[in-house]
Parts: C-alpha cells; sequence; structure tokens
C-alpha cells in the first residue's frame, strides 16, 4: 500500500519535473491579461492574433515547406544509403554506421557554424536553399537510425525467394523488400520532419537576412521583448511536435497488429 | 535415365576458404538426389550454385542441354525451397502462390485455378486469404513448397526445408514430399544434414566433407558399404576399428580372425573395417569370436544400447536382449556384415576421416 503510493508520488513528480514548464505556457497563452504573473481571464486572442501576423505566417510556411522537401530528400538519401550498406561487409558497415551517427553525436553549433562556413566557403548565396540544404544533412543520419534495424530484421532469403520465382532484382525489392522496410521508412520520415521542424541552431546559422523559420522568428521577436502571441505559437509547435512524435511511435505498431489479425 | 544437370569442375571459394574443390556431379531427370553432409561441407553452397545466388569459381552447371553458369536466378527453370520458408509476409498466402505466375503474366483464370490446385496438393485447401504468420512452421513450409511448384519447374531445389520442424512433423513431411515428387514428376535436390531423412526419401545420396563428395550412392549402398571411414560414421552409429586384411575373405581384428565376404584387397593390408552396432552378435563367452565385458548398459526403446570392452576397443551393440553391466559376453559377426574400407591414402581424405 504504503509502496504503491510511494510509486505513484514518484512518477507524479517526474511528470511535473517534465512538463511544468510547458503547462505553464500554455495556461499563458490562454491568458487575457499581458502580465506574466496575474490571470486574467480565458481567452484566444493571442490565437487569432497570431495568425494574423503575416511574418509569422510566411515564418510558419517556410517550416513547414523545409521540413517536409528536406525529410523527404533525407529519407530517399537515406534508404538508399542503407540498401548499400546492408549490401556492404561487416566491418566496412560498422565504420560506415559509426561515421553517420557522428552528426548526430555532434553538437548542433558545430554541425551549424561548420556548414555556414562550408557555404560560404562555396560562394552560396544564404537562403530557403542554404536551410534545406543544412536540414538535409542534418536529417540523413536519423533514417539511416531508423531503417537499418529494419534491414537487419529482413529475412535475406525473401529477396532471394522473389529472385528465384522470376522477379527481377528492382521488382524483387519493391515488390518483397519494401513493404518490410517501410515502417522504419515512415518512421525516419516523421523523425526527420520533426527534427527539422523544431530545430533552431542550425537554421540559425545557414539563414539569410529576409529569410525566417518558426523558431528563428520567435528568436527575434523574444529578443524585442515577448509577446503573448509567442506563447500560443510555442503551445501550437510543441503540440504539433508530440502528434508527430506519437505517430513515430505508434504507426509501425498499429501496422504490425493489423497484420497479425 | 537422361542427364537433367551437369556440374562440371566446380570450385568454389570464399576469401581464402575453399568451400567446394573440383567438384563433378550429375543428376538424372526425376531423381531424388539429397546432398548430404555436416555444417561446412559445401552442400548448401552446391544448392546456391544450381539456383544462380552463387556464381562458382571455375566450372560449368548445364542445365538440360544449355550452359546456365552465369544466367541469374530470375532466368532459371528451376525453383527453390528455403529452409527459413522466405514467406512474403506482407501478401496472403494465395498472393504468395500467385507471385511467379503473375510475373509471367499468366491469365487471371489460370493463376486462380493453379493456387487452388496447388493448395489441395500441399493439403491446405481454403487456407487462401490467411496471412503467412497466422500459420505454423509446418504449414509455412507447404506453401512454400506450393508457391515454387505452380511454376512448374524442371527442378526444385530444397535447402534443408524441414530443419525447423519437430520431429513428429518432420516424418510426416518426409513421406509428404516423396508423395509430391512421385506425382508431379520433378526432379529434386534436397540439401541435409539429417542422415535419417536422406536415408528415408532419396533415390540417390551424395555424401559430402569438406567441398570434397565422399560417396554417391543409393540409401543402401551408403549404409551398407560405406567407402570410408567418414561415410561410415556420419551415416549412423557404427564401429570403425583398424584391421588387417589376412587374406579374401579372412580379415584379423583386434588380434581376433573373422570370415569376411570382400576380396581383392590384397594380402596382410592394413584395412578400415565397419560393423554396425545392428549387427554386433552378442553370445555366451565360449561361442563368440572374441569375448568381452558389458561396461554401459542404455534402454533406448526399440533396442538397448551397450557398450562392450573387448580386445581393448569398446564395442557399441544395439540389441533387443539384454546384458546387464559386468556380464562376460562373447562377440560374432556374420561375414556378410563386416564391411573392409581402404585405408585413407592421401592427406586430404585423412584428415576428412578426423574431422566429425
Amino acid at each position: 500500500m504504503i509502496k504503491s503510493s510511494v510509486r505513484k508520488l514518484y512518477i507524479a513528480l517526474i511528470f511535473i519535473f517534465l512538463y511544468a514548464p510547458i503547462v505553464t505556457l500554455m495556461v499563458l497563452s490562454f491568458n487575457a491579461s499581458r502580465s506574466r504573473a496575474k490571470w486574467g481571464g480565458f481567452t484566444l486572442k493571442w490565437y487569432r492574433e497570431l495568425f494574423q501576423n503575416e511574418v509569422i505566417l510566411a515564418a510558419l510556411s517556410n517550416t513547414l515547406l523545409i521540413a517536409l522537401l528536406s525529410s523527404l530528400i533525407a529519407t530517399l538519401i537515406g534508404t538508399i544509403a542503407c540498401i548499400s550498406m546492408q549490401a556492404m561487409k561487416r566491418r566496412t558497415r560498422a565504420v560506415m554506421m559509426g561515421v553517420t551517427n557522428i552528426p548526430m553525436l555532434n553538437a548542433e553549433i558545430v554541425t551549424g557554424i561548420s556548414l555556414m562556413l562550408l557555404f560560404i566557403t562555396l560562394g552560396m548565396k544564404f537562403g530557403f536553399l542554404t536551410i534545406l540544404l543544412a536540414h538535409i544533412t542534418f536529417n540523413i543520419p536519423y533514417v539511416i537510425l531508423s531503417v537499418m534495424p529494419r534491414f537487419k530484421q529482413l529475412n535475406p532469403s525473401t529477396y532471394e525467394a522473389a529472385l528465384d520465382l522470376g522477379a527481377s532484382p528492382l521488382r524483387a525489392f519493391f515488390m518483397v523488400v519494401f513493404p518490410d522496410i517501410l515502417p522504419g521508412v515512415v518512421s525516419g520520415f516523421l523523425m526527420a520532419f520533426t527534427m527539422s521542424l523544431d530545430d533552431f541552431i542550425i537554421t540559425h546559422f545557414t539563414k539569410g537576412p529576409g529569410i525566417d523559420t518558426l523558431s528563428t522568428k520567435i528568436y527575434s521577436e523574444v529578443k524585442k521583448g515577448i509577446k503573448p502571441e509567442m506563447y500560443a505559437l510555442s503551445a501550437i509547435i510543441f503540440t504539433a511536435v508530440l502528434v508527430l512524435l506519437f505517430l513515430v511511435n505508434y504507426i509501425p505498431k498499429e501496422n504490425k497488429e493489423k497484420k497479425e489479425k | 535415365m537422361k542427364k537433367l544437370v551437369d556440374l562440371r569442375n566446380i570450385t568454389k571459394s570464399f576469401g581464402s576458404q575453399i568451400v567446394l574443390d573440383d567438384l563433378n556431379l550429375y543428376i538424372r531427370e526425376n531423381e531424388f538426389l539429397t546432398l548430404l553432409g555436416p555444417s561446412g561441407c559445401g552442400k548448401t553452397t552446391t544448392l546456391r550454385i544450381l539456383g544462380g545466388f552463387e556464381t562458382p569459381d571455375t566450372g560449368s552447371v548445364i542445365f538440360d542441354g544449355s550452359d546456365i553458369t552465369k544466367l541469374p536466378p530470375n532466368k532459371r527453370q528451376l525453383n527453390t525451397v528455403f529452409q527459413k520458408y522466405a514467406l512474403f509476409t506482407h501478401m496472403t498466402i494465395a498472393e504468395n502462390i500467385a507471385f511467379g505466375l503473375k510475373i509471367k503474366h499468366k491469365p487471371a483464370s489460370y493463376v486462380k485455378d493453379k493456387i487452388k490446385y496447388a493448395l489441395k496438393l500441399v493439403n491446405l485447401d481454403g487456407f487462401e486469404n490467411r496471412m503467412p504468420d497466422s500459420l505454423s512452421g509446418g504449414q509455412q513450409q507447404r506453401i512454400a513448397i506450393a508457391r515454387a511448384i505452380v511454376n512448374e519447374p524442371k527442378l526444385l531445389l530444397l535447402d534443408e526445408p524441414l530443419g525447423a520442424l519437430d520431429l513428429k512433423l518432420r516424418q510426416d513431411m518426409q513421406y509428404e514430399l516423396i508423395r509430391l515428387k512421385n506425382e508431379l514428376g520433378i526432379t529434386f535436390i534436397y540439401v541435409t544434414h539429417d542422415q535419417e531423412e536422406a536415408l528415408t526419401m532419396s533415390d540417390t545420396i551424395v555424401v559430402m566433407n569438406q567441398g570434397y563428395i565422399q560417396q554417391i550412392g543409393t540409401p543402401e549402398s551408403i549404409y551398407n558399404e560405406p567407402e570410408n571411414a567418414f561415410v561410415a560414421d556420419f551415416i549412423g552409429d557404427s564401429n570403425i576399428i583398424a584391421s588387417t586384411m589376412i587374406e579374401d575373405r579372412l580379415v584379423q581384428i583386434l588380434g581376433a580372425r573373422f570370415a569376411c565376404v570382400d576380396e581383392g584387397f590384397g594380402r596382410n593390408k592394413p584395412v578400415d573395417v565397419v560393423i554396425r552396432p545392428e549387427d554386433v552378435e552378442l553370445t555366451l563367452p565360449e561361442q563368440g569370436t572374441i569375448r568381452g565385458e558389458v561396461t554401459h548398459l542404455i534402454f533406448k526403446g526399440v533396442h538397448y544400447e551397450m557398450e562392450v570392452l573387448a580386445n581393448g576397443f569398446e564395442w557399441l551393440v544395439h540389441s533387443t536382449k539384454m546384458f546387464p553391466v559386468g556380464t562376460q559376453v562373447g562377440i560374432q559377426v556374420d561375414p556378410f556384415n563386416i564391411q573392409i574400407m581402404n585405408k585413407p591414402e592421401s592427406e586430404d581424405e585423412e584428415a576428412v576421416g578426423v574431422n566429425e
């Protein structure tokens, strides 16, 4: 009895630590008063203002477009990379996996600055394209991380069985291998999308003047003084990312359950 | 009968390891041929070369009169049943079976009939809309066989297809496979490390070890007349004893002279003798050719397994009569049950005999 209530209390504490800041933010986004200290009644005013603010909406569309494009391209590149790595010898593959994992462990600020320097060296104009390229770059490892285990689980005989039954190598891949790795590809795509959506540091270093994503926009707005609209925006971003994470974790499982029925 | 497959001088190595060394083998039409040997003997590689999944370093594969050594698997007129079934898990049973036919653009009605026929053949009527995951291992393997045979291959390759099944199911499937082969008239090449499976099903057994063919023959000849110690040891239990051939039809085993039926080994020639445990007859001490003492006794169900220490050798004996440990017994062997083998001559053969 005591044991179980202690357990519950402990879990409650963890949740409070994790979610108290976000809950505060969300509550304040519905606060009619501009003050952070006082509750002035429930309002949707900040949300309304947010969606009338064209600068913010432009940033939103940039964010979504970059997230979508970069995660699609990264998924394509990452999946092809996995196919080739699967065919490598064990040791070469281990080295390759290590190399692709390093950018994930690397401090974002280092990645951001080095990409910036690279773009300068190449004489590229900072803008939409540089952000997109940067996002593709840091997304690829996440795709590989999510697709590679699917290849390892794959029964290598199924591909050979398809060849044996007369399918060309390309056809065998799309009819037999691809459906098996698809859940990994989808979750890799969603993970990349999420990463791109909430990235700030790398975007900050690779964007040019005149273009903003939501995170860089919020940052520059906050420098001028925090407006409650920003609370509303942050709350929306948080919810969107939460939904995506939920999808990443549950879609593959649901697929599996369906199969079992 | 006509040769369907001819493997000529096949050599294959992976890295520095030679898996097949100058292998020559032909398979006749309508034959049930089994490649038998321990893991790493080259039997699976041989099968994969036939299937087109490996290319030999040297040599050629002749199939039905034409050279297919370099032909990719999807262009070969043969099908494979894989060890782990390799069913397509996201497709229904019907879609699995129809896979090969659809690639060949067969008409829908033909495909439908074929699916029905194949399911009937493997005793799984009505399984069309099930998913592979919902089937037991034995059922999955039947589907894998159905998926292969609907394409009407001339040759079916089976890579330890019963390896993952339990004993009872394995025995049932053995009879099933023999029935299928007789009904379909397809040539089967079967790979296994299970000697009992090989003896039960095959017309011809090819015993392999370390990339070499040790013996080719019918199940009876492989069992009764093993050509060397490896074959004798791998196929069933046996007593292998270094002996001397005194003259034709007389062999000296552990100092005692036994009559046998083999001729042409020469005089006073060292040989290996194989005596199956069920062929060792235990008698009263004074009636035996040599005497010994029972040292171990285990009840095996069908028979008793005993070890008899006689003239410094532990004889393995299978008998339905029980002799308790410590009993003094005599050993007799019928001349027909003594199999004489040449001693290994080359180092290769020697290595073969010691291993396993």
